[in-house]
C-alpha cells in the first residue's frame, strides 16, 4: 500500500492572518512539504499542473526534477498531467528523461483539467475532451513502447519514424494511473490499458464513486488483466489532524469557511459527514480512512490533500509530523493485514522491470517467434 | 402507479404558488382518473424549495447535493410527470427556483412531461412563463404541456376571474395527464448505460 500527499499548488491567502505568500515562497514549500513527505514515511508526492493563476505548478517536470535531487526514496506523480492539452510528444519525452534522473521513482496521474479556457489557449476544443484523452493517451503508450512510431491521428501533427528520446528507463514505461471524478470513459480507458485508475473523491459523497470504481474494475477484468479485486485503484483524502479532536476542528474551521473549492457553502461539520474530509484525532483520521477500504475494496494508493486554502507551511509540517507518526504506520498495518495475498501492490519500476526480465527469461526458454511477440520493442 | 412530483418555488407560509401547485396536481389526478386509471395509485410528492434553500446553494458551491436534496432529484427523476410552479420576480422565475434546476442533471428531465405555472402580484406578469420558464424546459429536452397557468392575487378572489384560473388549471391537468398517458414512464438517464467499449474510443468510425 502507497500512501502520499498531493498538492494543487494554489497561493491562497492565509485567511487568519490575510497573508498571502508570494509565489515563489509557494514553490519552495511544496518542494519542502515533498522533502517532509519522504522524512515521516510517505512513499509518494504528487503535483498538479495548471496553467493559471492564482497556481504555481506549471512545469510539474521541472519541479519533480529538482524534488528529486533532494530526495532518495519518494516516488514523485502527478495529480493529475493534462493529457488532453499537452503534446502527448513532449509528455513521452520530459517524463521519461526524469525517470532517468529519478532513477525510476516516477509514475504519472492523466487527467483532463478543470479550467475550461486551458483548452483554447493551448489550442484545443474543450468539447473533444474524451477524444483528446483517448487519441492523446494511446500515442503516448506507442511512443514508450515503440523505437520507432509512425502516427497518424486527428489533433495532432502526423509522425513518420520517430523515436522519443530518451527511451524509457531499463525500457520500462513509467506506470500511469487515470485520474477521473465522473467519467466512466476514463475509467474504461484505465482498463483498456491495464493502468491504474485514480478516484479524487474528496469533494463528493461516496455513492458516485463506488459506481465509478466497480466499473472500472470490471472493465479491469473484462480486458483480461486480472480480476476485478486485482484492479489498481488510488484514492484521495482529505484530512485535518490535531491530537484532541476539538483543536483539530477549531484550528481548521477558518481555513475551511474560506477554502477555494467549498468555502462559504455547506458547513465543517455537514461536509466532513458527506464527503471523505476528516478533522479530528489520528484515530478519527485512522477510521474514516479505513472505510474507504470498505466502499471501494482494497486498494493500493492513499494520498491525501494537506497544503491548500492558506494553511502556512509551519502548520502542513506539523501535519506531515502527525500523519507520519500517528496515522500512517496504522493505516499501513490494518491495510496490509486485511489485504488478500491474491491483490497486487501498486506497480513501481523495480516491479514492472522484474516482470519484464521474468517474461523475457520464460520467453528465451520458448521459441524464437514467441520471443518476437514479448520483446517486440527491442 | 402514476407518481407526479410538484415543485414549489413559493416563499412564504402558506404560499399561494404551493397552492396552485396543489390545485394543479389535483387537477391532473383527476384527469387520469376520467382516463381510467385507478385514483388510488395516483401518487403526489410536493417539494417546498424553502426547505431546501440552503442545500441548494450548497450544491451551487460544493457541486454535489446533501443527501436531502439528492432524495427529491431522485423522486423526480423517477417520475412519471413534473408540476413546476414558481412566483414571477423582476419578471422572471425566482433565483431559487433557477437554481435547483441548474443544479440538477441537464439530462435528468429529457423526455419527462412538465406542466409549468407562475404566482404574481397582478396578471401583467403572465407572459414570463413563456418568455423564461417555457425555454428553460425546452432547453433540459422536457415535454411542456401547450397551457402553462398563471395565478395572480386576484384570481385567488372574484369569482368570475377565479372561474377562468379554475378552468385554466383543469385543461392544463387533461394535458398533462394525456401526456403521460402517452409518453409512458420515464427513467433518468443512466451514464453507464452504454459507455462505449474502448475500441470503438479509439476508433469512432469502427462502431
Amino acid at each position: 500500500m502507497q500512501f502520499g500527499i498531493f498538492t494543487v499548488g494554489d497561493v491562497t491567502a492565509d485567511p487568519t492572518t490575510g497573508r498571502t505568500p508570494t509565489e515563489h515562497e509557494r514553490i519552495m514549500a511544496m518542494v519542502t512539504i515533498a522533502q517532509k513527505a519522504e522524512e515521516v514515511g510517505l512513499d509518494v508526492f504528487a503535483t498538479g499542473e495548471h496553467h493559471n493563476p492564482p497556481f504555481v505548478p506549471s512545469s510539474p517536470t521541472t519541479m519533480l526534477g529538482f524534488i528529486a535531487a533532494r530526495t532518495s526514496t519518494l516516488l514523485l506523480s502527478t495529480s493529475t498531467t493534462l493529457i488532453t492539452t499537452n503534446d502527448p510528444v513532449k509528455i513521452a519525452e520530459d517524463y521519461a528523461m526524469l525517470q532517468h534522473l529519478a532513477e525510476g521513482r516516477v509514475d504519472l496521474m492523466m487527467g483532463r483539467g478543470n479550467t475550461g479556457p486551458v483548452y483554447p489557449w493551448f489550442g484545443q476544443d474543450i468539447r473533444q475532451g474524451i477524444p483528446l484523452a483517448v487519441e492523446n493517451y494511446g500515442l503516448l503508450h506507442r511512443l514508450w513502447r515503440e523505437d520507432v512510431v509512425d502516427w497518424e491521428g486527428q489533433f495532432r501533427t502526423p509522425l513518420q519514424g520517430f523515436t522519443s528520446t530518451p527511451r524509457p528507463l531499463d525500457d520500462v514505461p513509467p506506470f500511469v494511473w487515470h485520474g477521473s471524478i465522473r467519467s466512466p470513459e476514463i475509467a474504461e480507458q484505465a482498463a483498456y490499458y491495464g493502468d491504474g485508475f485514480f478516484a479524487n473523491h474528496i469533494f463528493w459523497p461516496k455513492e458516485h464513486y463506488i459506481r465509478l470504481i466497480n466499473f472500472y474494475r470490471e472493465r479491469f477484468a473484462h480486458y483480461g488483466h486480472g480480476t476485478p479485486e486485482q484492479a489498481i485503484v488510488g484514492l484521495g483524502g482529505q484530512v485535518f489532524i490535531n491530537k484532541n479532536s476539538q483543536d483539530a476542528v477549531k484550528q481548521f474551521r477558518p481555513y475551511f469557511d474560506n477554502a477555494p473549492v467549498y468555502g462559504h457553502g455547506p458547513s465543517l461539520e455537514d461536509f466532513t459527514e458527506q464527503t471523505p474530509l476528516t478533522v479530528g484525532s489520528p484515530q478519527e483520521v485512522i477510521d474514516k480512512t479505513l472505510t474507504f477500504r470498505e466502499h471501494f475494496g482494497d486498494y493500493q494508493r492513499q494520498l491525501f490533500l494537506m497544503d491548500h486554502a492558506g494553511l502556512p507551511l509551519k502548520t502542513v509540517l506539523e501535519q506531515l509530523d502527525l500523519l507520519g507518526e500517528e496515522v500512517i504506520p496504522v493505516l499501513r498495518r490494518e491495510l496490509d493485514a486485511l489485504r488478500p495475498a491474491s491483490v497486487p501492490a501498486a506497480p513501481t519500476h523495480a516491479s514492472l522491470l522484474a516482470a519484464k526480465l521474468a517474461a523475457e527469461a520464460t520467453a528465451t526458454e520458448s521459441t524464437a517467434t514467441e520471443v518476437a511477440g514479448v520483446g517486440g520493442q527491442r | 402507479m402514476t407518481r407526479l412530483v410538484v415543485v414549489s418555488a413559493g416563499l412564504s407560509q402558506p404560499s399561494s404558488t404551493r397552492l396552485l401547485g396543489d390545485r394543479l396536481a389535483e387537477a391532473t389526478r383527476k384527469a387520469l382518473e376520467a382516463t381510467g386509471a385507478d385514483p388510488t395509485v395516483v401518487e403526489v410528492v410536493t417539494v417546498e424549495l424553502r426547505d431546501l434553500a440552503h442545500d441548494v446553494v450548497n450544491n451551487v458551491l460544493t457541486g454535489f447535493p446533501s443527501p436531502a436534496l439528492a432524495q427529491v432529484i431522485e423522486q423526480i427523476g423517477s417520475a412519471d410527470a413534473l408540476i413546476a410552479v414558481t412566483p414571477i420576480f423582476n419578471a422572471s422565475y425566482s433565483g431559487l427556483f433557477k437554481s435547483f434546476f441548474d443544479v440538477i442533471d441537464p439530462e435528468l428531465l429529457r423526455g419527462k412531461p412538465v406542466l409549468i405555472g407562475a404566482t404574481g402580484g397582478s396578471e401583467r406578469h403572465s407572459l414570463a412563463l413563456e418568455h423564461a420558464i417555457r425555454p428553460l424546459f425546452s432547453y433540459l429536452h422536457a415535454f411542456v404541456v401547450p397551457t402553462s397557468v398563471y395565478a395572480a392575487s386576484a384570481d385567488w378572489g372574484a369569482a368570475g376571474a377565479g372561474a377562468a384560473v379554475s378552468e385554466r388549471i383543469d385543461r392544463a391537468g387533461s394535458e398533462l395527464a394525456g401526456l403521460i398517458t402517452r409518453t409512458g414512464t420515464t427513467g433518468p438517464v443512466d451514464p453507464y448505460a452504454d459507455v462505449p467499449d474502448f475500441v470503438t474510443l479509439l476508433d469512432p468510425r469502427s462502431a
